[in-house]
C-alpha cells in the first residue's frame, strides 16, 4: 500500500513545485502580491509531500516489501537495518528522489528565510527552484518509478551491492546531493537576478550564506566519499580520477571559485558576470554529474545500471536548463557589468587569479572526464585518461593558487602596494622556506624537491593565516590581546579555517605521496614482516567470522615495535551471500602520523598474498577537507546574514572591514 | 561585437559539450575494440600448442587456411562460458564453420570432464596452459570469441558470453558474407 501511497504523494509533490513555478511567476508579471505570496505554501507542500514518498519508500525498505521493484533488486532480509535504509538511495531510482527530496528541503529552507529580500526577488528565485524540480519531478516519474511493483514477489531480494553496505553508505550521499542541490539556489538566485538584471552587493549578500552552505555539504560529500573509498575499495588510495569523482569535483572547484567571486561583489560590486557565471556553471556542473552517472557515456565504479532513454531524457533537461540559462547570460550580460577600478595588485586581482585557476583547473579536469567520449565521438579511438593527466596538470595549476592564497586575505581591496604587503609577509615566508626546505631532511629516504615545495606551500597557506591573526590581535597601544580575535565576523573566521583545511590538506598529500611504502609478498601463518627498522608484522591467525549477511575469513596481524606488540590489525576477505560476491575489507592502524593499512589478496598454500602499506599523514587529507567544510558552514552563520535592516548592516560592514582590512571568505 | 562574443562564449562552448555527450550516448565505453580486427590472425601459434583428446580429431590447425572458422576462448573454471556453451552447441549443429576451442589455462583433465558433461561444439580443442597463444592473439578475458575470414583476417571479436541476439544479428550475417 505503502508505495502506491508514495507514488500518489510524488506526483501531488510534482504539482506543487508546477504551481511554485507558475503561479509567482504570473504574480511578477502581473504585480499581483496574493499570487506571489503563493511561493511558500508551495514550497512547504512540495517538502511535505516528497518526505511522504520519501517515508514511504524507506518503509519500503525496512519492511522487507519485495514487491517493490526497487527493494527486490536492492535489499534482501539479512541487509542490517540501517543498510536497508541506506539502500533506499543506493539505487538509481532511490537516489533520484534524495535529490527530490533534497531540493525540495533547500527550496522550503528558502522559502523559510527570505523574508527580507524584496517580494519580487524572492518570487522569482522560487519560481526558478519550482521550474528546476518540475524537470526532475518527470524524471523519476516517467522514467525512473521508485514505486514500480513486481509480481508476482520474490521471497527474498538480490541484496545491496556489497560495496555500497557500509556506514559511508549512510551519510555520503545525503551529504553530497545537500551539496550538489545546494548549488541549485545559487543557480536559482542567478537567473532571478538576470531576469531582473539586479547584481548590487544586496544580491550577493543573501546568495553568499546559501553558497557558502552547499559548498560546505559538497566539501563534506566528497571527504566522506574520498574517505570510505580509502578503506572500503581496498587499494588504499584516496582519489581515483574516476569520471564520477571528478563529477562531483567539478562543481566544487566552481562553487570554490564563487563563493570568492561572491566576496568581491558584495564588497566591491565587481565581478559581476563571473559572479553570475560560475553560480549557472556550480548547478550545471552538478547536472552534467548527474547525466554522466545515469546515461553510460562512461565507465566507472559509480555508475548506475544505465538506460538509454534516461540518458536521452536528462540530457534534453540538461540542454533545457543549461542551455536555456546561458542564452539568458548571453543576452543580459551586457546589462550586469559594472567595474569599479582596481589596480594590478589588489584584493580584487588577487581574487580574480583565484577565479581564473579554478576555473582553468574545472576545465582540465572536465577535458580529461569527457576525452575519451570526444575520441570515440569521433571515431579516433578508445582510449582512458588516467591519473597521470590529472596529477600533471593539476599540480602546476595549485601551486600559484596555493601561493596567492595566503597573499589574498591579507591585501588590500582596490589596491595592495607590493612593498607593504612583503613586509608584513617576510616572516610567514622565512619560515615556510625554512621548515619546507628543512623538514623533509628528517625523513630517512632520498631528499624530493617537490615534497620541499608541498611542504612549503602548506606552511606558506598556514603562515598566512597566523599572520591574519596576529595583525587582527594587536591593540592600537601595540601590544597582543588574543581576545581581539573575537571581535572578527564569522565569515572572517570561516575563511581562516577553511584555508587553515588547505594547509592540512597540502600537507597530508604531500607525505602521502612522497613517503608512502607498498609490501606486496606471501605471508603464512607465523611469518613476520619487517615494515621498517622498528615496526614490524606478525601473521598471528586466521579465523573464520559469521557477518549478518556474509561469511568472512579473518586474519589477524601483530603490530610490533622493537618486537614488542603494540597494536592489531583485522583484514577480511567477505563472501556475501545473497550475491556471492567477495570483498576485501581492509584492516587498518589509524593515527594522526600515518595508516598502517593491510589489505588480503590470493589465497596461496594455507596463507595470504598481502598488501601492507604505510601512508604517512594521510589522515591529514580529510581532516583538512573536513576543516574546508566547517569554514563554509562558519562563514555562513555570519551574524550580518541573520540581519533584517539590510542597509543598516552593510555599513556597519565596511566599517569593520576597512578598520581591519580582514572581511573577506 | 566582442560584446557578444564573450558573451555567448559559455553558450557556445556548452553546445559542442552537448553534442559530444549526444554523440556519446549510443556509444559503449565497455565495449573493448581488438587491435586485431581485420589484422591477421596469429594462426600460426596454434600450431604449436597440443591437442586435448576428445574423441575423433577432424581437423588440424593447417587445414583452417582458406576457410571461415570461429575461435572461441573458454575454460572449464569460467561461468560465462558455461552460459554461451548451449549456443555454441546450437550453432556447431548447424555445420555452418568449424568453430576451434581453445581451453585457456584449463586442466586437461577437467577440460574434457567439461566437454563430455555438456557438449563438445569444437572440430577441436587446442591446449593453451600456460596462457602464452591467448596473449598472441590478445585475448582480454573469457570467454571470447573471434571469427577469422579466408585470408585469415579476423573480422569479427566479441568479449564475454554470446548471445542469442549477437549470433543471429552479427555474427551469422557476417560469416554468410565472408563465405560467399
Amino acid at each position: 500500500m505503502s508505495a502506491e501511497l508514495g507514488h500518489l504523494a510524488l506526483a501531488l509533490a510534482m504539482l506543487c513545485g508546477v504551481c511554485l513555478a507558475v503561479f509567482p511567476s504570473i504574480g511578477v508579471w502581473r504585480r499581483d502580491v496574493r499570487l506571489m505570496g503563493m511561493a511558500s505554501p508551495a514550497a512547504y507542500w512540495q517538502l511535505l509531500l516528497v518526505m511522504v514518498a520519501f517515508v514511504c519508500l524507506i518503509e519500503n525498505f525496512i519492511s522487507h516489501d519485495f514487491s517493490n521493484q526497487l527493494v527486490a533488486s536492492h535489499s534482501n532480509r539479512d541487509l542490517p537495518f540501517w543498510y536497508r535504509v541506506a539502500a533506499s538511495w543506493g539505487s538509481h531510482e532511490g537516489s533520484m528522489l534524495l535529490w527530490i527530496l533534497m531540493l525540495a528541503c533547500w527550496t522550503a529552507a528558502l522559502a523559510a528565510r527570505s523574508s527580507n529580500l524584496p517580494q519580487t526577488m524572492r518570487a522569482r528565485v522560487l519560481a526558478v527552484l519550482g521550474a528546476v524540480s518540475i524537470g526532475f519531478y518527470l524524471f523519476a516519474l516517467l522514467t525512473s518509478n521508485p514505486f514500480e511493483r513486481v509480481v508476482p514477489a520474490p521471497i527474498n531480494g538480490r541484496d545491496l551491492n556489497p560495496l555500497l553496505q557500509d556506514p559511508g553508505m549512510v551519510f555520503h550521499p545525503p551529504l553530497l546531493y545537500m551539496g550538489y542541490v545546494g548549488f541549485a539556489v545559487a543557480f536559482a538566485f542567478a537567473i532571478a537576478g538576470l531576469i531582473e538584471g539586479r547584481f548590487d552587493s544586496a544580491w550577493a549578500r543573501w546568495v553568499r550564506p546559501w553558497t557558502n552552505v552547499a559548498w560546505g555539504f559538497l566539501s563534506l560529500g566528497i571527504c566522506l566519499g574520498s574517505f570510505w573509498a580509502y578503506y572500503e575499495l581496498g587499494w588504499g588510495g584516496w582519489w581515483f580520477w574516476d569520471p564520477v569523482e571528478n563529477a562531483s569535483f567539478m562543481p566544487w572547484l566552481t562553487g570554490t571559485a564563487l563563493i570568492h567571486s561572491l566576496a568581491v561583489t558584495e564588497k566591491r560590486g565587481n565581478f559581476r558576470s563571473w559572479t553570475v557565471l560560475l553560480a549557472i556553471m556550480s548547478f550545471s556542473l552538478s547536472l552534467l554529474g548527474t547525466f554522466l552517472v545515469r546515461s553510460g557515456v562512461l565507465t566507472s565504479v559509480h555508475a548506475f545500471a544505465t538506460d538509454p532513454t534516461r540518458g536521452v531524457f536528462i540530457l534534453i533537461f540538461l540542454c533545457i536548463v543549461i542551455g536555456g540559462s546561458l542564452s539568458l547570460y548571453a543576452a543580459r550580460a551586457h546589462k550586469v557589468h559594472a567595474t569599479q577600478a582596481y589596480s594590478l595588485l589588489s584584493r580584487e586581482s588577487l581574487l580574480l587569479a583565484n577565479n581564473i585557476v579554478m576555473v582553468v583547473a574545472m576545465f582540465a579536469v572536465l577535458l580529461g572526464t569527457l576525452y575519451p567520449l570526444v575520441l570515440d565521438s569521433l571515431d579516433m579511438g578508445k582510449i582512458s585518461v588516467g591519473p597521470p593527466y590529472f596529477d600533471a596538470v593539476f599540480v602546476p595549476l595549485m601551486l600559484p593558487a596555493l601561493f596567492l592564497m595566503a597573499v589574498g586575505p591579507l591585501a588590500r581591496w582596490r589596491d595592495a602596494p607590493v612593498l607593504p604587503l612583503v613586509q608584513r609577509m617576510r616572516w610567514a615566508f622565512a619560515a615556510s622556506l625554512v621548515i619546507g626546505l628543512l623538514l623533509p631532511l628528517t625523513a630517512s629516504s632520498s631528499y624530493k624537491p617537490m615534497t620541499a615545495l608541498g611542504l612549503m606551500m602548506a606552511f606558506w597557506v598556514a603562515g598566512g593565516v597566523g599572520m591574519a591573526a596576529i595583525e587582527n590581535m594587536k591593540t592600537p597601544s601595540g601590544g597582543i590581546d588574543v581576545s581581539r580575535l573575537s571581535l572578527q565576523p564569522g565569515s572572517w573566521w570561516g575563511m581562516q579555517v577553511a584555508h587553515l583545511g588547505v594547509a592540512a590538506f597540502v600537507v597530508g598529500v604531500t607525505l602521502v605521496n612522497s613517503y608512502e611504502i607498498e609490501i606486496e609478498k606471501k605471508l603464512l601463518p607465523g611469518d613476520v614482516l619487517k615494515i621498517d627498522d622498528r615496526l614490524s608484522l606478525r601473521y598471528a591467525e586466521t579465523s573464520g567470522r559469521k557477518g549478518p549477511n556474509y561469511e568472512a575469513i579473518q586474519v589477524r596481524f601483530e603490530l610490533l615495535r622493537d618486537n614488542q606488540v603494540v597494536g592489531e590489525l583485522r583484514p577480511e576477505k567477505r563472501r556475501y551471500k545473497a550475491s556471492s560476491m567477495v570483498m576485501t575489507e581492509a584492516g587498518i592502524k589509524r593515527s594522526l602520523l600515518g595508516d598502517l593499512y593491510i589489505s588480503l589478496g590470493e589465497a596461496v598454500d594455507g596463507g595470504w598474498v598481502t598488501r601492507v602499506q604505510q601512508k604517512p599523514a594521510v589522515n591529514w587529507i580529510w581532516i583538512g577537507v573536513l576543516f574546508m567544510g566547517l569554514g563554509g558552514f562558519w562563514a555562513a552563520a555570519d551574524a550580518r546574514y541573520r540581519r533584517r535592516r539590510v542597509a543598516l548592516t552593510k555599513h556597519a560592514v565596511i566599517d569593520v572591514s576597512s578598520r581591519s582590512g580582514e572581511v573577506s571568505g | 561585437m566582442s560584446r557578444w562574443i564573450k558573451a555567448g562564449l559559455p553558450l557556445g562552448l556548452f553546445v559542442v559539450i552537448a553534442w559530444f555527450l549526444l554523440k556519446g550516448l549510443d556509444r559503449n565505453p565497455r565495449e573493448i575494440p581488438s587491435p586485431l580486427i581485420n589484422k591477421a590472425a596469429p594462426r600460426e601459434v596454434l600450431e604449436g600448442l597440443d591437442f586435448l583428446e576428445v574423441g575423433a580429431q577432424t581437423l588440424k590447425v593447417n587445414d583452417l587456411k582458406g576457410q571461415v572458422w570461429l575461435l572461441n576462448v573458454w575454460g572449464s573454471w569460467c561461468s560465462g562460458c558455461q552460459v554461451e556453451h548451449p549456443l555454441l552447441n546450437r550453432l556447431a549443429a548447424e555445420k555452418l564453420l568449424p568453430i576451434v576451442g581453445l581451453a585457456w589455462k584449463d586442466a586437461p583433465a577437467q577440460s574434457r570432464d567439461w566437454l563430455s558433461k555438456l557438449g563438445n561444439p569444437y572440430a577441436m580443442v587446442l591446449m593453451d596452459l600456460q596462457g602464452k597463444a591467448a596473449i598472441e592473439w590478445g585475448v582480454y578475458g573469457a570467454p571470447e570469441t573471434f571469427l577469422i575470414d579466408k585470408d585469415n583476417k579476423v573480422r569479427f571479436k566479441h568479449v564475454g558470453p554470446l548471445s542469442a541476439e549477437i549470433i543471429d544479428k552479427q555474427l551469422r550475417p557476417m560469416i554468410e558474407q565472408l563465405k560467399r
